[in-house]
Order: C-alpha cells, then sequence, then structure tokens
C-alpha cells in the first residue's frame, strides 16, 4: 500500500469518526471542536486532491470564520452546558433509520455505476492550483464572482437588521 | 485512488449530516450539520473535477483545464455557505432573545 492510500484511510477514518462524534456529543462546544476536526480531515482530502487553493480556502473560511462564528454564538447565550432535553426515544430511532435507510438506498443504486473503474487522480495535475483557478474565475466566472460580492452585502444587512434589537 | 471509494465517502457524510438534522433539538448543532452535507458535497465535487482532469488528459481532449468548473463550484458553495451562516446564526440569536431556548420545537413562534 501507498503512503497516498494510507493517507485517504486515515484521513477518511478520521472524517467519518469526528462527523459521529458532531452528531453524538451531547455538549455544543465539544460539537464544534469535532466538526473543526472534520474540517481539517476533508482538507487533507483537498491536499491529497492536489486541491491547493480549496484546501486552504476550507481551513481559513469554515474552520477559521464560520466555526469561530458558531463558538461566539455558543458563549455569548451561555448554551456550554448540556441542557438540551433529548428528543423522544422513538423519534432519535425514526431519524436514525431514516438516515440509516438513505445511506443504502444511495449505496444500492450507486455501487455498479460504470464510474467504478475510474480513477481520481491523487498528487498531480495543476486544476487546483491558484494560479489556474484565479485566471478562470476572473475571466469566465467573472460575472458569478461579482454576484457573490452582492449576496454577501445583502447577507451583512439582513444579519445586522434581524439581529438588531427593536 | 477509485472514484467510487469518494463517492461513498461522501455518501457516508451526508448520511451522518441527515441523521444529525433529524435527531438533535439544539438548533446550532443542527445547522453545524447542514454545514457537514455542504462539506461531504464538496469533497465529492472535488473528486469528480479530478476525474475528469485524469480522462481528459489520457484522451488527450485540447480543452483548457479539465475539471476546473468543479473547483470553482465548491469555491461558490463555499461563499453561499458563508452567507447562510451569518443570516441563519442572527436568526438563532433572535430567536434566544425573545424565549430564551435554542428548542426548534421552538422555531413555529417566529410567526407571531
Amino acid at each position: 500500500m501507498s503512503i497516498t492510500a494510507i493517507l485517504f484511510w486515515v484521513l477518511s477514518v478520521a472524517a467519518l469518526f469526528s462527523a459521529l462524534m458532531v452528531v453524538t456529543s451531547r455538549n455544543p462546544i465539544h460539537s464544534v471542536i469535532w466538526l473543526i476536526v472534520t474540517f481539517f480531515a476533508i482538507s487533507g482530502h483537498y491536499i491529497l486532491l492536489n486541491a491547493q487553493f480549496l484546501a486552504v480556502v476550507n481551513i481559513i473560511v469554515y474552520a477559521g470564520a464560520i466555526m469561530v462564528l458558531f463558538l461566539f454564538v455558543i458563549m455569548l447565550m451561555n448554551l456550554n452546558k448540556e441542557s438540551e432535553p433529548a428528543r423522544h426515544r422513538w423519534m432519535q430511532l425514526a431519524g436514525g433509520t431514516s438516515g440509516g435507510a438513505l445511506l443504502l438506498v444511495l449505496v444500492a443504486a450507486l455501487k455498479d455505476t460504470e464510474l467504478k473503474s475510474q480513477q481520481s487522480l491523487l498528487l498531480e495535475g495543476d486544476t487546483g492550483l491558484i494560479k489556474t483557478l484565479g485566471q478562470e474565475l476572473f475571466s469566465t466566472y467573472v460575472i458569478p464572482f461579482e454576484l457573490s460580492s452582492i449576496l454577501f452585502l445583502s447577507a451583512m444587512v439582513g444579519a445586522v437588521l434581524i439581529g438588531k434589537k427593536d | 485512488m477509485p472514484i467510487n471509494y469518494y463517492l461513498f465517502l461522501a455518501i457516508a457524510l451526508f448520511s451522518i449530516g441527515v441523521v444529525g438534522v433529524l435527531t438533535r433539538r439544539n438548533a446550532i448543532i443542527v445547522f453545524m450539520c447542514i454545514e457537514l452535507m455542504l462539506n461531504a458535497v464538496n469533497l465529492l465535487l472535488v473528486a469528480f473535477s479530478k476525474m475528469h482532469y485524469k480522462l481528459a488528459a489520457a484522451a488527450a481532449i485540447p480543452i483548457a483545464n479539465p475539471g476546473i468548473d468543479g473547483q470553482l463550484f465548491v469555491f461558490f458553495i463555499m461563499v453561499v455557505a458563508a452567507a447562510e451562516v451569518s443570516v441563519g446564526l442572527a436568526i438563532i440569536v433572535m430567536l434566544y432573545r425573545n424565549i430564551h431556548s435554542v428548542d426548534i420545537n421552538f422555531l413555529n413562534r417566529l410567526k407571531h
């Protein structure tokens, strides 16, 4: 087994385990920390696929900005204790069963795809480099890029308006 | 790596997110599970992007940067997720200020 295969399996197990811990921890702070671990594992996958720009952006935007926002909100509302009332037993059972059924259906539907023999290129290719992505982003995709800045502006105005004390 | 390993990893992460949304009552944790589902999709998009890169390189198709659309789509998903989180957390803070709880069973009081 090559080193990239070992890294792939280690990162996959880390991502799945920490994702399970996000769902099962009782304390919201622990959930946030485990979600950050998940994001780091997914960033490792991006590095393995040589998508360096997305790996860095994933850490900066998700682990750096979004999760800190979550932590701020949890600390602000003083939710860092295990105060969540448990759902009914049968509701939890129904939720778990539905999720498991979704997993089963998707795996059964996709296990015999004709893509099965295709490989994903690891550690090679210049698609994910900042230079290539930047040139494409500012030439072909310049209009969606500018529109996303308008989206951010409206999200910021909306957040201020909703959060304002009236 | 075979593409279906990535497919199954992304399906598993997405299903864990779905289970979290269905079983938890804390609105913030439900939100985090939605982020988890978005990230599972992002991972699969990047894997397919690299698959297309390899296919185009093997077939010597003369297009510039095969598979780059997938990675740019991931970038835009991240942009939309950041905007969504800022508005969603503002709504949760407002909810907490009004009813002193973030239980999603009380979200129906938003309509009053």
